[in-house]
């Protein structure tokens, strides 16, 4: 683990009631980097972001910058640079596309609207399709659009950690691609990226280090090129030499 | 009957459709955003016309005292909150927040009282000190079990209703009051007689319900309490608290409902129980709209207005029920015709 990352999480268990859905988890994203976790349906993942965001109360300590994060609510670590894109991505479905990115914006609301203006640019630049539905009620537009929004909202919080949750779930493959191709883009910006995915083989492609869960455990990590190379891995999350 | 008594009792009940039309909008407001059946809010109209008519007398020894009692709650409630998290780095914000600004209202209120200022001032200490009274209750009844069940919170309701109906009691006295009219001014058109005084309440209703249509739509913050309403999880992570929209729209609701009573006043004697029967009517217009549509519940307001005036002419001692049955077709209509969906929690 490096002393500089920017989000530590050190030992870290949620549970439902009596199950354990995390267990002692550990694991380090880096400043500018993409870290992925990767593991089948049920492992855990969303659960450990949403213990990360604060939706979820969590034993252990995940520390961001330094800071433990442990006493903070979700909007002061919204505030700090910390945003989640969930995989039910949990738009505002009856607002227009230009309201929920402007609500993006809520926690930098004291950086004035000229910040927001210069951050709303960007988002439409990166994704032109926004700009063209901007007057349409997010509940309206397709399933990559809607993920789009979900991003774009996102980045109008100006985060510095991105978590993404099952970005490119439900999607069509050209449209997973263009998504995968934003997050890299994304990186390029300096945003780190925390992603979690079902779809590993995309997923190990664009980042840097990659942990895999299991049932709750971390069963392996490392950069992400060894772990793809890794013949479990290989049979389990890529589908190959599965004989 | 005549068209003389019907413009008379249509009058009648678009100026109390107009005053349901408010409280109409302030329990859909409280239940969108913070899923709270808001069941008080008549206690807070009856506080606002009991408060402006103290303040004609000379006196807010009542509203003043309620406000300190609260204050002080919520302070001790902050300071047990700091040492529970280890966290006093926000403390005396939260203290100024809290416990500095409704002092500084109650004390206003002690010192202006007696001085008996002009009857807009006595009318603007009263919205700001009921006003105050909102976010308070928030923060000590409601905030610490914010994502309890609706019916917890209902239940929570229910007996903050009574609570508060005993602090009336004993802050206001049994007696109730009539406060004087705005205007005596009456108007003519082709026969038919207006007043001034229904004109004003209307004309300050859709005021202040425009006001807050430009509030939801154009401002940020009002924007964020939609946001909130539709979706709780995803306004948390863009990073709107929902300590801080409850608060707000509290904070709303007390100001609507303090409006409202400060309108009542002069049409009709106020006791410290009577809020409970005119906040039911704004709840059957607001289940009218399902507790969610602000046009048409602003229409049920005024069905349910008119409705009240007219059963009065025809059937004076059946008025209430005539009323209140209006809400078993609305909800088997409702019930037949909207699609259950489960509770997004």
């Amino acid at each position: 683990m490096t002393v500089d990352a920017l989000l530590e999480v050190r030992d870290v268990s949620v549970r439902y009631g009596k199950v354990e859905a995390v267990h002692r988890v550990s694991l380090a994203a880096g400043e500018g980097r993409i870290v992925t976790v990767i593991g089948p349906n049920g492992a855990g993942k969303t659960t450990l972001l949403a213990a990360i965001m604060g939706l979820l109360p969590s034993h252990g300590d995940i520390r961001y910058r330094g800071e433990s994060l442990m006493t903070l609510s979700v909007e002061e670590r919204v505030a700090r640079g910390l945003v989640l894109v969930p995989e039910k991505r949990e738009l505002f479905a009856s607002m227009t596309v230009a309201d929920n990115l402007e609500l993006g914006a809520f926690a930098r609301r004291r950086d004035g609207d000229a910040a927001t203006r210069r951050t709303l640019d960007e988002v439409y630049h990166r994704f032109p399709r926004l700009l063209e539905r901007r007057a349409q009620l997010a509940g309206t537009l397709s399933g990559g659009e809607r993920q789009m929004l979900a991003l774009g909202r996102a980045l109008m919080g100006r985060p510095k950690l991105l978590m993404l949750d099952e970005p490119s779930l439900g999607l069509a493959p050209l449209v997973v691609r263009e998504i995968f191709s934003i997050i890299v883009g994304l990186r390029q910006a300096g945003v780190s990226i925390l992603l979690v995915e079902q779809n590993a083989r995309a997923a190990l492609q664009v980042s840097d280090e990659g942990f895999v869960l299991e049932t709750g455990d971390l069963v392996l990590s490392g950069p992400s090129a060894e772990l793809a190379a890794n013949p479990r891995v290989a049979a389990t999350y890529l589908g190959q030499g599965a004989q | 009957m005549d068209l003389q008594i019907f413009a008379l009792l249509a009058q009648d009940g678009i100026t109390n459709g107009a005053v349901y039309a408010l409280l109409a909008l302030a329990l859909v407001l409280v239940f969108a955003v913070t899923r709270v059946i808001w069941v008080p809010s008549g206690e807070f109209l009856a506080y606002g016309t009991l408060t402006l008519a103290g303040l004609q007398l000379g006196k807010a020894s009542g509203i003043a005292g309620m406000l300190a009692v609260m204050a002080v709650v919520a302070a001790l409630m902050e300071v047990a909150k700091a040492i529970r998290q280890r966290e006093t780095r926000h403390l005396a914000r939260s203290l100024a927040w809290w416990a500095g600004a409704p002092l500084a209202i109650a004390g206003t209120l002690h010192l202006v009282a007696p001085m008996q200022p002009p009857f807009v001032v006595q009318i603007l200490l009263t919205l700001t000190a009921v006003t105050a009274l909102g976010p308070l209750f928030y923060r000590i009844a409601y905030q610490p079990i914010a994502e309890a069940s609706v019916l917890v919170l209902l239940i929570v309701s229910v007996a903050l209703h009574f609570a508060l109906l005993g602090l009336g009691l004993w802050f206001f006295g049994a007696e109730g009051s009539r406060t004087p009219p705005f205007t005596s001014a009456s108007y003519e058109w082709g026969g038919i007689r207006v007043s001034g005084q229904s004109l004003l309440v209307v004309a300050t209703s859709l005021a202040l319900i425009v006001a807050l249509a430009l509030f939801f739509n154009r401002t940020l913050y009002g924007r964020a309490l939609r946001a909130t309403a539709v979706n709780r999880v995803g306004a948390r992570l863009a990073g709107i608290s929902p300590t801080f929209a409850g608060t707000l729209t509290f904070t709303l609701g007390a100001l609507v409902c303090a409006f409202c009573g400060v309108l009542i006043g002069p049409i009709t004697t106020v006791y410290y129980d009577s809020g409970f029967l005119v906040s039911l009517k704004g709840f059957v217009a607001a289940i009218i709209g399902g507790l969610a549509s602000y046009p048409i519940a602003a229409a049920g307001a005024l069905l349910v207005g008119l409705l009240e005036a007219f059963s009065s002419y025809w059937a004076s001692a059946f008025k209430e029920v005539i009323v209140f049955t209006l809400i078993i077709p609305v909800l088997l209509w409702r019930s037949l015709t909207t699609h259950h969906h489960e509770d997004e929690e």
